[in-house]
């Protein structure tokens, strides 16, 4: 049995520790909004928050969660409103939506850490991420509106 | 019209999620309190009064517009729906959006495909929402005692003005759910649309950005194990023995067998392909117990030989056909297209006399192109649910065309149709792949054989070497010009594996006097399919790319050229079976030729290409601009142009344009997949490469062409031009001609050379 904090929330689990978190979470615990794409690390489908690091939980063993804060999509924010999310909406960015999860957690580091993002930060911050449905331009627009919003929050 | 039950069990599975507390702890194993199905829609409760099949009311105004094609990120969950609310008169903000059930009965042809969602329900759904109104109408007539005519409506309202009375559309809903659905109603001009040509936002945004379970990966059912399969590793080899001893013995799995696709003299239908007709087969408690144990299972494999297959319906009704053996490789692939290229070949089409022109040609240029087999990679790998019971069967899922897979899911698991369920999914991706019915198939022959619920999983790996893939292409064109540089006739011949991308009556037939069309075809055991376009995604690479070097022999600009050609055809077409409108042709070059300010001295320091094609029933025109960034050719902006007809939903319109563009850019620079002795050598994304965030372009600049013509598609029309104005954006900036996809590494080539 091991203890996940999961999204503020904690939940023993019978599992074997080298399975991946990825899987811990969709099939476990039931939170499936992140998606698996790949399983080698190569798309950013799965890409959740370990201790405020964005990690792909594809190939993240779930005994290196035990005892770490993890958040996924579902816990990103309370109601939808994370100032991604939000511009997400406002730019009506997704198309098949699958990779949409996965690209909102790695932009919410990267608007952490860069409160001024510009289109090369997002390049290079968000390269890890495919889109099969070639849905970047809105993606890029969408970080921008986020950190404007986020800027505007602080003030 | 019958009063529909309410549906609330639709989202018991959800409460599982949400009873967990702050703080709390609670233990989760696998398999508790996940109860049947995807929740899709609000489903509130209470009752759902039916006006048609694609409307439901309930007595306190709620609205729920059924959504009849599956979606798959074209965006139909919103644009259908808003056809039906237009002719409703329902107040858009608060309709809701329910993914229908497979009913070809109630919801029409419910197929996602050949970008025909627009034009297959387009009036369907506008005599849906224009009848239900009328009941709505009459309903209130009846019931105030006024003339129906003397009733208006108003986002989900219906008024008497001189009475001053008025009244929800809910109201009145278990009333006119009693009314015959009437005929011929009179449907609104296109003038006064207020919900159609309004952008409007995708109506599961907010479930997709907040995770909400909504695709075939994502479906829960009680009492669902998992099933992977192993196939052969190469095209051309089939199951030949194995060992699970060790697989049995890893946690979580409960069965590994072999399974048959099709038994001996199956007729498959046209959709039904046939990859590897014997799979092995582990079934377990979780995906990663399963993946984990496929790696211990010891499998030999031999080569199949030549095989029969039997298909019935389709084009040429029943057939058989032998599929060769033979374990591919891609350079001979290529050898064979150069042998083949110099063989006879089926005519498709002949104006004129092309072979004499060719004779007093005072030049004559000629071209071959070449593409690779390219794989679908869908972001969500291939994935079916399946449940079948001894006297019924419920099968869930991403499925872009449900009606197709029925009669052979019927057959395979020995049900009537009438006792099976189809639930679609969203889907994520599907790009013609998910047509094709195999893995449903898979997964109900699994559960059938396990008598327990199951959902088949692909890895990403499963998913790119055993594909459906768009099959590679070989074309050659020929032009003869006079002494005067006057084109005097054109030859296109074209072949590939198993098929050619030969369009014969498409322009630029029709426009040339001497013109000559044919193509071949090398048999295979290598399963392709559609893909985006399918056909004219190469059809339109070799021949825009042609004309675009045509048109410098000639001395002419590129766009001038094209719309001089489209003027013949206008005025003065050569034979009469052409496949294309010169006038929307023309309107789509001249748009874009405005909008990217094609002789704008400014725009000089881009390399640039543009291309226009038709296909699908839309016309897409792009102007790539290009620069050298690092090294490697780099697609800074596009400028697009369009004509659908009525744009439904503009923003979501351009969405799927921009969308076309980068998928149409990553294809032609990176887009590949090889074999050697039959096996793929592409098998994750770290060796097939996708276009990433850093490789779009800056800017897509998209412009449609406004008219009142019935709407059309836009998932495929806006993807086969860009390769053409890609590859020559390239010659531009590096003053070579590139022939052979993917782009990007003939460029690489050439630069080691
Ligand atoms: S699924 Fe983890 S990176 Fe693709
Ligand atoms: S929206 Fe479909 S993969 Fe990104």
């Amino acid at each position: 049995m091991i203890t996940l904090n999961i999204n503020k929330k904690n939940y023993n689990i019978d599992v074997d520790p080298n399975t991946p978190l990825l899987w811990v979470l969709r099939e476990h615990i039931n939170l499936v909004g992140t998606k698996f794409g790949c399983g080698v690390a190569q798309c950013g489908a799965c890409v959740v928050h370990l201790n405020g690091e964005a990690v792909r939980s594809c190939v993240t063993k779930v005994s290196r969660a035990v005892g770490q804060k993890v958040v996924t999509i579902e816990g990103l924010s309370e109601n939808e409103n994370h100032p991604l999310q939000k511009a997400w909406i406002e730019n009506d960015v997704s198309q098949c939506g699958y990779c949409q999860a996965g690209q909102i957690m790695s932009a919410a580091v990267l608007l952490r850490e860069n409160k001024n993002p510009t289109e090369q930060d997002i390049d290079n911050a968000m390269a890890g991420n495919i889109c099969r449905c070639g849905t970047y331009l809105r993606i890029r627009d969408a970080i921008l509106l986020a950190a404007e919003m986020q800027r505007k929050e602080k003030k | 019209m019958e009063n529909i039950e309410n549906k609330q069990s639709r989202r018991t599975f959800m409460k599982s999620s949400t009873v967990a507390g702050g703080g709390l702890f609670l233990s989760f194993t696998w398999l508790s309190g996940f109860v049947t199905a995807v929740p899709v829609g609000e489903a509130p409760s209470g009752d759902w009064y039916e006006l048609t099949g694609y409307i439901k009311i309930t007595p306190d105004n709620i609205i729920k517009l059924i959504n009849p094609n599956p979606e798959f990120g074209q965006n139909v969950m919103t644009s259908l729906p808003m056809i039906v609310a237009e002719e409703l008169d329902a107040d858009w903000q608060k309709v809701v959006v329910e993914m229908g059930p497979h009913d070809n009965v109630k919801l029409g042809p419910q197929f996602t495909g050949g970008s025909n969602s627009m034009r297959m329900y387009w009036r369907p759904l506008r005599e849906a929402g224009a009848a239900a109104r009328q009941m709505l109408k009459e309903a209130a007539a009846q019931t105030w005692g006024v003339p129906v005519d003397e009733v208006t409506t108003k986002a989900s309202m219906l008024l008497h003005e001189k009475s001053g009375r008025s009244g929800t559309y809910g109201q009145f809903s278990s009333k006119a759910a009693t009314i015959p659905v009437p005929k011929g109603m009179k449907l609104k001009e296109v003038k006064s649309f207020n919900v159609v040509r309004n952008s409007k936002k995708n109506v599961e945004g907010e479930k997709i950005i907040s995770g909400k379970p909504l695709f075939g990966l994502d479906y829960k059912y009680e009492g669902m194990l998992i099933a992977m399969i192993e196939h052969p590793p190469a095209f051309g080899m089939k199951l030949k023995d194995f060992d699970a001893t060790e697989t049995l013995k890893m946690p979580g799995i409960k069965d590994v067998f072999r399974q048959t696709l099709y038994e001996d003299g199956f007729e498959q239908g046209g959709f039904d392909t046939r990859s590897f007709n014997e799979l092995l087969v582990v079934v377990g408690k979780t995906t990663w117990e399963v993946m984990n144990a496929r790696k211990k299972l010891k499998v030999t494999w031999e080569p199949i030989g030549d095989t029969l297959k039997n298909t019935m319906g389709g084009r040429n009704g029943k057939t058989e056909i032998t599929v060769p053996g033979e374990l591919e490789t891609t350079t001979k692939q290529l050898e064979k297209f150069k042998e083949y290229a110099a063989k006879p070949a089926q005519q498709l089409r002949r104006d004129g006399d092309p072979e004499t022109a060719f004779k007093n040609a005072a030049q004559v240029i000629e071209r071959t192109y070449n593409a690779p087999f390219l794989a679908h990679n869908c972001m969500e790998p291939m994935n079916f649910f399946a449940h079948v019971m001894d006297d019924k069967a419920i099968v869930a899922g991403p499925l872009q065309a449900p009606g197709w897979s029925e009669p052979t899911l019927a057959k395979l698991i020995n049900l009537p149709a009438d006792k099976i369920e189809i639930q679609m999914t969203r889907m994520g991706g599907g790009f013609g792949l998910r047509a094709y019915g195999h893995y449903i198939y898979e997964a109900a022959l699994i559960s059938k054989r396990i008598k327990a619920p199951v959902k088949l999983v692909y890895t990403r790996e499963d998913d790119m070497t055993y594909g459906i893939y768009r099959p590679t292409y070989t074309t050659t064109y020929r032009a003869a010009l006079d002494a005067n540089k006057n084109l005097i006739a054109l030859h296109v011949k074209g072949g590939g594996i198993p098929e050619h991308a030969i369009h014969a009556n498409r322009f630029p037939a029709g426009t040339i006097d001497n013109y000559l069309a044919e193509g071949w075809r090398i048999p295979s055991n290598i399963t392709t399919g559609a893909f985006r376009a399918p056909g004219s995604n190469f059809a339109a690479a070799s021949e825009q790319m042609f004309l675009d070097e045509l048109a410098e022999a000639m001395g002419k600009d590129p766009i001038d050229f094209r719309l001089e050609l489209l003027k013949r055809a206008k005025e003065n077409p050569v034979g009469r079976n052409n496949e294309y409108n010169a006038d929307r042709y023309m309107s789509v070059l001249q748009l874009v030729k405005e909008k990217s300010g094609w002789n704008n001295s400014e725009n000089k320091k881009y390399s640039r290409g543009v291309a226009a094609y038709f296909c699908h029933n839309s016309y897409v025109a792009h102007v790539v601009d290009m620069v050298m960034r690092d090294g490697q050719p780099y697609v800074e902006r596009v400028t697009s142009a369009a004509d659908c007809g009525i744009v439904i939903n503009p923003d979501a319109a351009i969405n799927m344009i921009e969308g076309a563009v980068v998928d149409g850019i990553g294809n032609a620079f990176y887009g590949g997949l090889t074999m050697v002795n039959g096996e793929v050598q592409q098998k994750n994304f770290h060796q097939y490469r996708m276009i990433r965030i850093n490789e779009a372009p800056k800017k897509i600049d998209v412009h449609f062409v406004q008219n009142e013509i019935d709407p059309t598609g836009l998932g495929e029309p806006p993807f086969p031009p860009v390769f053409g104005s890609v590859a020559s954006a390239m010659y531009k900036l590096t003053g070579k001609r590139f022939y052979n996809f993917p782009l990007i590494k003939e460029f690489n080539s050439l630069n080691k050379a």
